[in-house]
């Protein structure tokens, strides 16, 4: 049995390498990313367990929301866990978050409890924000999350002056600010990296391309498709958002470079959504379901997880079903 | 594959759960909270031909807000070449489905997508009509407003003031889809008409049915003023109506009254003209005779129209989506009790939203509905209606002893 045990114990401890995937970068030096990434099969684990906690929570959404349990508006993020799973593995709960609507992953990593979720989309008493804020207006006070806001593009210069916050009280702390392709275009961001820059506010500006503001892909509305190269002299990465690896390695570094003075960085992840942008979006005329299929197939975040596990041995793989059954009872 | 399976299972196991939970809790328990039921009502209307003069009057096609909607642009692009319609989301028909068929009958020249970017889209608006267009900018929602506000109080509203009328933002025709919809929440219900009635230099339109939508939207297109026209989202699929297919506009700047009486008046706009008729059809019941006008134009609003009535009634509530303090009914009460003091029976009763955020949950109380304003109508008709048959015991002593509550916002109703 000792023996057994012990081999167990050196098994999980032992150290697995990630290779990253290539990166692009704006007005940094390429050899500065982190290549590879290290990690056991116990942090792969509890990666899987978060990310598939929350997919089964936004399909859970989906269910109430149909039901007409929940009304109001309801923006899934499945398919985008990586982002949320790999931010919050990146950073401490002392670092601040503040980010758009599509925020139940986010507020899961932040305290967030089922109950808790789906009854604040229900409007009941025991939800987040007591019923009164909707799917989208979730924060936590005591973990340093900021919601879940309803206007695009309104959380950036509110999240460049928590950063302000944070400098002025000599804190070692980040605020991670996050937006998605469609608030790339608006003003308040140009203003808000500007004083960012200006002041060398330890911010991190993320881009959640998901290609497809609402029905409009990128393209179509933005004249510079490299949203990570936008913000002028802020520089700025473009990471695999599906790859949660690639996310963790990018926002530790991130958050060293703003921690040593250097100012504010901008990290655009390339990322999906299998949702339309909310409820009342099929989803399907700016796409088509193969296109989401050939995602689910070649891109799933939680996937690039469990491929890693299947070139261990198969005990893992069982680990892996007895893990997930009870995660979808719950 | 997994998850349509899974979904579907999941769906019967909560289907039947919520069933068996409905069966046996008491009959009266809900899940949610509503308002209070519409009444059954015929609020389709014929065309007003003193004011629309129709050259082929039976060519009619039934069609909703929305469609209307469609038809005017239609007839606007159409009639003017140097016309351009454009916005979030306009170019595959909009989210609304306002402009299904326009980018394909007028190119992408005309009729095309912008940025998610209100404060561009207002500004650049200012400049291609500036230059001799005609723009239709489309605002998605209403609370998405507030970026361009900027753009509309400093240069759309004083273009013309500031040139000396060198140049001018007439040929902006802004739309906005505004109001409560039942599940809108904080920032897709807001109506925010009073933040600009506060600009000389606007002008802003609501219509209330597909009739009045589609001439009130021409004028406003071919207006030489600069017009923000809001339209109630919630009504762009329940109102319908027998529309004339031809080009017709109906006068800006001119309240029409819907039903004459002699009681007492009740004004709105938009969407809260419905729950003023179906107030009204209450008050009947008690014989109480409702006069009912749909002020149209905002700003600058017909007064002439409102004091007319005012004069003769003698008493007026005013009705609308927006919080009381500062929006459209305070203006216009307050006007109302410098021009018309000595005709007034009652004071000005403002049955309007509270002054908080538009709720989330609790949409059906903040809302001013048809019993809120049947019960404004009853404290208007206080003193006249003296016994306790014809209204509630409580209204009997309100004008003979001073009560300590505060009469100025609405009561919830005693019975739902």
């Amino acid at each position: 049995l000792k023996q057994v045990v012990a081999k167990h114990a050196v098994r999980s401890l032992s150290s697995i390498t990630v290779p990253l995937p290539d990166i692009s970068v704006y007005r940094f030096e390429k050899n500065l990313f982190p290549q590879k990434a290290e990690t056991n099969r116990e942090e792969m684990l509890k990666y899987f367990k978060a990310m598939t906690f929350q997919r089964r929570i936004e399909i859970a959404c989906d269910e109430i929301y149909k039901m007409k349990q929940a009304r109001g508006f309801c923006h899934l993020m499945d398919g985008q866990e990586a982002v949320a799973v790999g931010i919050e593995a990146g950073i401490t709960l002392q670092d601040y978050i503040i980010t758009a609507y599509r925020c139940h992953g986010f507020m899961l990593g932040r305290g967030g409890t089922p109950e808790k979720i789906l009854g604040e989309m229900m409007g009941k008493l025991n939800g987040v924000s007591k019923g009164k804020g909707g799917s989208m207006h979730m924060t936590s006070q005591k973990n340093r999350f900021f919601g879940g806001n309803g206007i695009v593009g309104a959380q950036i210069p509110i999240g460049t002056g928590l950063a302000y916050g944070i400098k002025y009280e000599e804190k070692k702390e980040v605020c991670v600010t996050l937006y998605g392709d469609g608030a790339a275009n608006q003003g308040q961001l140009f203003e808000a990296a500007n004083m960012a820059m200006l002041w060398k506010l330890p911010v991190i500006y993320v881009c959640e391309n998901n290609g497809f503001a609402m029905g409009t892909s990128v393209a179509r509305a933005s004249a510079n498709t490299n949203l990570y190269a936008r913000l002028d002299l802020i520089p700025g990465a473009r990471i695999n958002g599906q790859h949660i690896y690639a996310v963790r390695e990018a926002i530790k570094f991130a958050k060293e470079w703003c921690l040593s003075g250097k100012g504010p960085v901008c990290l655009e992840l390339l990322t999906y959504r299998y949702h339309g942008h909310s409820m009342s979006d099929s989803g399907l005329t700016y796409r088509t379901r193969e296109d989401i299929q050939k995602v689910r197939k070649e891109r799933d975040p939680i996937m690039t997880v469990s491929y890693t596990h299947l070139t261990l041995p198969t005990k893992a793989q069982v680990q892996i079903s007895v893990v997930a059954e009870p995660l979808k009872k719950k | 594959y997994q998850r349509r399976v899974h979904g579907d299972f999941m769906f019967k196991v909560l289907a039947c759960k919520r069933a068996l939970s409905l069966a046996l809790l008491p009959k009266f328990s809900r899940t949610f909270s509503s308002g209070p039921a519409p009444l059954k009502m015929d609020f389709s209307e014929k065309v007003n031909t003193k004011e629309i003069v129709l050259k082929n009057p039976s060519k009619l096609k039934k069609m909703n807000i929305c469609q209307s909607i469609t038809n005017a642009l239609d007839i606007a692009l159409a009639s003017n070449p140097n016309t351009y319609v454009y916005g979030e989301d306009v170019k595959f028909g909009g989210v609304f489905r306002c402009t299904v068929g326009l980018n394909e009958k007028y190119g992408t020249d005309r009729v095309f997508n912008t940025p998610l970017s209100e404060q561009g889209i207002i500004g650049f608006s200012v400049g291609l009509v500036a230059a001799g267009g005609v723009a239709i900018p489309e605002i998605q929602f209403g609370d998405y407003i507030f970026p361009a506000f900027d753009q509309f109080v400093n240069e759309v509203a004083k273009y013309r003031y500031r040139t000396n009328g060198l140049f001018n933002t007439g040929g902006i025709c802004c739309r906005v889809a505004y109001g409560a919809v039942g599940h809108g929440g904080h920032y897709h219900s807001q109506t925010p008409e009073a933040h600009f009635m506060h600009t000389a230099g606007l002008t802003m339109v609501i219509p209330r049915n597909p009739i009045q939508a589609k001439g009130l939207l021409l004028a406003s297109i071919r207006s030489p003023d600069p017009v923000i026209f809001f339209e109630p989202k919630i009504l762009y699929r329940m109102s319908e109506d027998l529309v004339p297919e031809e080009d017709y506009e109906i006068p800006l700047r001119k309240a029409e009254v819907i039903k004459e009486g002699k009681d007492v008046t009740l004004l709105g706009y938009g969407a809260s003209v419905r729950q003023l008729q179906m107030a009204s059809k209450m008050a009947e019941e008690k014989g109480i005779s409702c006069e009912i006008i749909d002020l149209r134009t905002i700003l600058p609003y017909d007064f002439e129209t409102i004091e007319k009535s005012v004069n003769k009634t003698g008493r007026l509530l005013i009705t609308h989506e927006a919080p009381v303090t500062s929006g459209a009914g305070a203006e216009i009460a307050a006007k109302v009790q410098e021009k018309c003091f000595l005709h007034m029976k009652a004071p000005v009763k403002r049955v309007c939203g509270y002054d908080t955020p538009f709720p989330f949950v609790y949409e059906p109380f903040y809302l001013p509905n048809r019993v809120k304003i049947f019960d404004g109508i009853q404290e208007l008709m206080a003193e006249q209606l003296t016994t306790s048959s014809q209204i509630p015991f409580k209204y009997c002593l309100l004008y003979t002893s001073p009560s300590p509550r505060d009469l100025s916002t609405s009561r919830m109703p005693s019975s739902a």
